[in-house]
């Protein structure tokens, strides 16, 4: 039997990998990240009575609805379009990988989605509970949010291009890491700052989100590519199992 | 029992003009996706506010700038 390479089942294993990911980083999240949510919202409804405006009553989806569905419903198919495009990712890039390591590319590249499209943005706009963030100025975050992730997957090539200026480990190490750091500087630096956080705003809470915010996203990126990898091996292991098959 | 190292790395397809077109269309998809979780208002979900307020937590918990 031919064994043609193809484009579908390792879309497929990133789907499948991505929808994983998202159910275990959505469960986290109701554990680690909901209390945070109904707390912010508490204080939120205070201030809105504070100032004389009615509580959200006329609330479309009820807060349990958007605590259970709506957050694992959210995280899986976030996984799972990050599932497709890490596949994607993986398809077109492999070659360019250098490394006889399927898992290691896999893992890798999960690995740089993961500095680019979480850490580097977090540090620059950690994300905010309800309660925090001036609903005036959303077009303006949503941009500079965007921007500085879209800057984040360019500090990461940048890292790579200047690795591979070098040959001696170290030297890759040191280039590669002045590389992204590099690019980082310079997108913190040029991005607009943003803090809305209100003088009121308990601090402990605030922390406390976004801790498991981050974890939510780690654990997202870190599952996705594990299980990315363990699907694609099992392929590696079917295929070799059908060549020898064929052989005999 | 076979050895790790008599498995072979995955045979990936040759980057040709037809594979980057399917990829590129299924990175769009998977974009519009991202979206619809992300920052979708409406627009994109035909169901009013009610898939944004569905996900409402789930954006705030992935990181995006919600409200
Ligand atoms: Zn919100």
């Amino acid at each position: 039997m031919p064994l043609t390479p193809s484009f579908g089942r390792i879309l497929l294993a990133g789907l499948l990998a991505g929808v994983l990911a998202g159910l275990l980083a959505g469960t986290f999240a109701y554990f680690a990240g909901e209390p945070r949510i109904d707390a912010a919202i508490a204080i939120e409804q205070q201030n809105a009575l504070a100032h004389g405006e009615a509580g959200a009553d006329d609330e479309l989806v009820s807060r349990d609805t958007q605590k259970h569905v709506g957050l694992l419903l959210a995280t899986s198919l976030y996984g799972l379009a990050m599932g497709g495009i890490l596949a994607t990712a993986y398809t077109l890039l492999r070659r360019r990988l250098r490394t006889g390591s399927d898992s290691r590319a896999a893992i890798g590249l999960a690995g740089a989605a993961l500095t680019g499209v979480i850490l580097v943005p977090f540090l620059k706009y950690p994300p905010n509970p309800p309660a925090v963030g001036d609903p005036a100025t959303i077009d303006q975050r949503t941009i500079s949010y965007l921007a500085v992730l879209i800057l984040g997957l360019v500090a990461i090539w940048a890292g790579v291009l200047a690795a591979r200026t070098q040959t001696q480990e170290w030297r890759r190490a040191t280039a590669g890491l002045a590389g992204f750091l590099i690019v980082v500087a310079i997108a913190y630096v040029l991005l607009p700052t943003i803090n809305e956080v209100p003088d009121n705003f308990p601090a402990v809470l605030l922390w406390k989100f976004r801790i498991a915010s981050l974890g939510t996203q780690t654990i997202l990126w870190t599952v996705l590519g594990l299980a990315f990898a363990g699907l694609l091996n099992r392929q590696a292991v079917s295929d070799t199992a059908q060549r020898i098959a064929a052989k005999s | 029992m076979p050895k790790a190292q008599s498995v072979r790395p995955l045979a990936i397809p040759a980057i040709s003009t037809r594979l980057l077109l399917t990829a590129a269309g299924v990175v769009i998809v998977l974009l519009a996706l991202a979206y619809l979780v992300a920052f979708d208002q409406g627009a994109l979900s035909r169901s009013g506010m009610y898939m944004h307020e569905l996900m409402h937590d789930g954006r705030h918990l992935l990181g995006v700038p919600c409200h």
